[in-house]
C-alpha cells in the first residue's frame, strides 16, 4: 500500500495557548525554534520577534478584555518558499473583532516630553515585516505576517 | 531574560542591561528606574548585552528619558546594530542621546 505525505505541509507548525502575557515566553520559543531550524539571521529574527511579541501581547491585553477567562490565542508558522523563502505567521483569536493595520501610526517626530508612553508595537511590527493582512471570518481574527528570510 | 546590574557612583546612576527588554522584563527595568532616581542627575544604560527590545522595552526607556529631562540626563551606551535599528525605526534615535 502507498502512503502519500503532502510534503508541502511538513514546515507548518501550529501552537495553540491560553491567551495570556505570561505565555508570551513560551510563543516566542516557539516561533525561534522555527527560525534556527531554518537558519535564519539574527536581525531578520530579532524584528519577527519584535513583530510576534506586539502582536500576541496585543490579543493577551485586549481580545478577551470582555470575557471572565482568557481564551486562546492560536500561532500559526509556515514558509512559502520559491526563489525565495518566505516565513509566514498567522494568529488567530475569537476575541473582539480588532483590526490592529487600521491603527493610525504614532508621530515619531515628536520630542520625548510630547511623545505618548507606548502606541508604538504595531507601528514597529508594520514597519519590519514586508507586509501584513488581516481578516475577520467566522467569528475569528486572523493576522498573518510575511517575512523573507532568504 | 533580563540581568539588571546596578551602578550608583556619587548622583551617576547606570543600569548595565543583560538579555532581553521585553513586555515580560521591562516591568523589572521600570521598578529599578523609579526607585533609585532620587537624588541622581545622569543616568547611563548600558547597552553592550542586550540582545533584543521591543516596544515594551522602548516605553521604558521613553519614560526614563522623561524622568531624566527633569533632573539631568540620560545617556544610552554601546547599542548593537540590531537595537539601533529599532530606535531609528520608532525615532528613538533623536529622542535619545545614544553614544
Amino acid at each position: 500500500m502507498l502512503i502519500f505525505i503532502r510534503v508541502t505541509e511538513i514546515m507548518m507548525k501550529e501552537l495553540t495557548i491560553e491567551a495570556k502575557t505570561d505565555n508570551l515566553d513560551s510563543v516566542i520559543d516557539f516561533i525561534n525554534a522555527q527560525l534556527e531550524e531554518l537558519e535564519c539571521s539574527m536581525k531578520i529574527r530579532m524584528q519577527i520577534d519584535i513583530a510576534v511579541e506586539e502582536l500576541f501581547v496585543n490579543i493577551a491585553s485586549y481580545a478577551y478584555q470582555d470575557d471572565d477567562r482568557p481564551g486562546t490565542a492560536t500561532v500559526i508558522f509556515d514558509t512559502e518558499k520559491d526563489e525565495n523563502v518566505t516565513a509566514m505567521i498567522t494568529f488567530i483569536d475569537c476575541g473582539i473583532p480588532f483590526n490592529p493595520l487600521e491603527r493610525e501610526d504614532p508621530d515619531t517626530s515628536l520630542s520625548a516630553d510630547k511623545r505618548p508612553i507606548g502606541g508604538l508595537g504595531i507601528f514597529i511590527s508594520k514597519k519590519n515585516m514586508d507586509s501584513m493582512r488581516y481578516e475577520y471570518k467566522e467569528g475569528k481574527n486572523i493576522l498573518t505576517i510575511y517575512k523573507q528570510l532568504f | 531574560m533580563l540581568n539588571i546590574t546596578k551602578d550608583l557612583n556619587g548622583t551617576e546612576l547606570s543600569f548595565a542591561l543583560e538579555g532581553r527588554l521585553d513586555t515580560v522584563t521591562a516591568p523589572q527595568l521600570e521598578s529599578e528606574v523609579k526607585s533609585s532616581v532620587d537624588g541622581v542627575d545622569k543616568m547611563v544604560v548600558d547597552c553592550a548585552k542586550l540582545e533584543y527590545i521591543s516596544s515594551a522595552g522602548l516605553r521604558v526607556l521613553l519614560l526614563a528619558q522623561k524622568i531624566m529631562n527633569e533632573k539631568g540626563s540620560l545617556v544610552v551606551r554601546n547599542v548593537s546594530e540590531e537595537v539601533m535599528e529599532i530606535f531609528e525605526v520608532t525615532g528613538f534615535v533623536d529622542i535619545l542621546t545614544i553614544e
